[in-house]
């Protein structure tokens, strides 16, 4: 029993690092959920991919510029994502290209520059860390921003919930009761922008946005209203971060793969023993129903 | 009520036109079939009245019409079927006039949504969610949302199409009931026993209006004939028409 005690809990009572981390993952995955919920439920899985990818170069910019400075960096992220999400919005808009080839352009284009601005300070450590994720170094500060975009995150979820999900299930019919679809797809742009720049402090811009989709899609075996579905992605993100920590910290293992490779297995779990649509419960056999 | 008048009405994509100088009027109450072959610009048509497509030249007059009491059925609604989401709630989205984006569901507004869908003969269909129906009773429930969106006209694009005889028989008679209660109706249909027997009136229209007016006037062998001669191309190097200038 005791041991048990150690193994679970100690790390976290212990070591003031390991308790700002796992409320640092926790708040995430409150943000996360609903967004990486609404991002595969639109079909724009890759989007929230391409956008984590676009955050990278906006925060080496910020690097470059003041150094490991958490709100130049921040503030970097969220300018250069945010400018993407829109370049690639007009692109769709003005041209013939749909939204998911424009994207992949922009992000590629994002990343080059990324890794090119990183590659102009490859030797600095600390640039690596904060770019690959150092979730052990999560500093008052930082828990501060990601605690505060998490409660924007579902202050405005909740009050366009309604436009939000329409415009997501029967864009037509938003349009002929008056429109408003554009401005809630470019709200939710911002949001999901917001928290991958939250993410990326933690786990770094490539992993932050596994905390948004693994749990999402994985919630999608486990429910079937969106609601539900939201739930069950929070929940999942939540162990998968508490779990993940642990992992990382008895394994003496990085933080951030730890914690997506959690959320993995979960992932893997579902697909195969899922309540709706996986893998066993379409391939069962057995008792059919009277009508 | 205010009728919607059509006023030398041409619409089309890239400047080729799909329904081409277009007059008439849709009386407050009526009821209208549109029929003509594919390509003729029937969901053109309907496009351009709810207002998503605008003119190429002439106008739609709308009198003091709102855009929004104008309830329209697409030919394939672009509803994801595989949201999870329930009957119910799709249905409810037919409050959208009287809710809005923000405002609350109330307990006499969810009970007028369960008696819509009582009304299209889909009691107990409530928590389901949409992935699980059939494409009949999918119509169904798009019908419920129409009875609950309550508007004065109502613009249909082939509501019929897959979907059985029993399910276009129920849905004929809701038709048949808004008809009643004196809203304009106007739907693209391409059964032509199914305007005969229902439809007063009838646009036959293949691109140019073939005919309008009443049903019995306007479905001839002679007019269904022209129709059909109705070539379906975009003529690439037509020359720009002059009918316009005055």
């Amino acid at each position: 029993m005791n041991h048990l005690f150690e193994f679970f809990l100690s790390p976290f009572r212990e070591f003031i690092f390991m308790r700002h981390a796992l409320v640092a993952c926790l708040a995430l995955a409150l943000g996360c959920g609903p967004v990486g919920v609404l991002l595969v439920l639109r079909r724009m899985s890759l989007v929230g991919d391409a956008l984590s990818h676009a955050v990278l170069p906006g925060a080496a910019l910020g690097f470059l510029v003041s150094g490991l400075s958490l709100y130049a960096m921040t503030l970097g992220g969220l300018a250069v994502g945010l400018a993407v999400a829109l370049l690639a919005g007009a692109v769709t808009r003005l041209t013939l290209l749909r939204e998911d080839a424009s994207f992949a352009a922009l992000y590629l284009i994002s990343l080059a520059s990324g890794v090119l601005l990183v590659s102009l300070r490859g030797s600095n450590i600390d640039l690596i860390h904060v770019l690959f994720g150092t979730i052990l170094a999560v500093d008052d500060a930082a828990l501060i921003l990601v605690a505060a975009i998490t409660t924007v995150t579902l202050l405005i979820l909740a009050v366009i919930y309604r436009p939000l999900i329409v415009e997501c299930v029967d864009p037509g019919f938003l349009r002929s009761v008056g429109g408003g679809g554009a401005a809630m797809h470019f709200i939710f742009l911002v949001l999901v922008v917001l928290n991958l720049v939250a993410g990326f402090r933690a786990l770094g811009t490539l992993m932050a946005v596994g905390l948004m989709m693994v749990p999402a899609v994985s919630a999608r075996f486990w429910a079937r209203q969106v609601w539900s579905t939201t739930l069950a992605a929070v929940i999942i993100a939540m162990l998968a971060g508490y779990s993940g920590l642990l992992l990382s910290f008895h394994a003496n293992l990085p933080s951030g793969p730890s914690i997506i490779l959690t959320a993995g297995l979960c992932y893997v779990f579902s697909v195969i023993f899922g309540r709706h649509g996986s893998i066993y419960e379409r391939h069962r056999k057995g008792e059919h129903l009277e009508g | 009520m205010d009728a919607i008048i059509l006023d030398d009405l041409t619409l089309g994509y890239n400047g080729h036109p799909a329904v081409h100088h277009l007059s008439g009027v849709f009386e407050p109450g009526s009821m209208t079939a549109v029929v003509g072959p594919n390509g003729s610009g029937k969901s053109t048509l309907l496009k351009g009245l709810t207002g998503i497509l605008r003119p190429l030249g002439g106008r739609i007059e709308r009198g003091c019409l709102r855009i929004s009491q104008m309830a329209y059925l697409p030919q394939q609604a672009e509803i994801d079927r595989s949201f999870p989401i329930t009957v119910l709630d799709i249905v409810a989205l037919g409050l959208w006039q009287r809710i809005g984006m923000f405002g609350g569901m109330k307990k006499e507004l969810w009970e007028q949504a369960w008696q819509a869908l009582g009304a299209v003969g889909l009691e107990g269909f409530e928590p389901r969610a949409i992935g699980d129906l059939s494409a009949g009773q999918f119509q169904r429930v798009l019908f419920a949302r129409l009875l609950l969106q309550d508007c004065p006209v109502i613009l249909l694009d082939e509501p019929f199409t897959a979907v059985d005889a029993r399910t276009t028989a129920d849905l004929l008679g809701v038709i048949r009931r808004w008809h009643a209660e004196n809203r304009t109706i106007i739907a693209v249909l391409h059964n032509y026993d199914q305007v005969r027997s229902y439809f007063p009136k009838t646009l036959m229209l293949a691109r140019d209006p073939i005919g309008w007016g009443d049903t019995h006037e306007v479905l001839t062998p002679e007019n269904l004939q022209l129709a059909r001669q109705m070539s379906e191309a975009w003529d690439e190097t037509a020359a720009a028409c002059l009918r316009s200038q005055p």
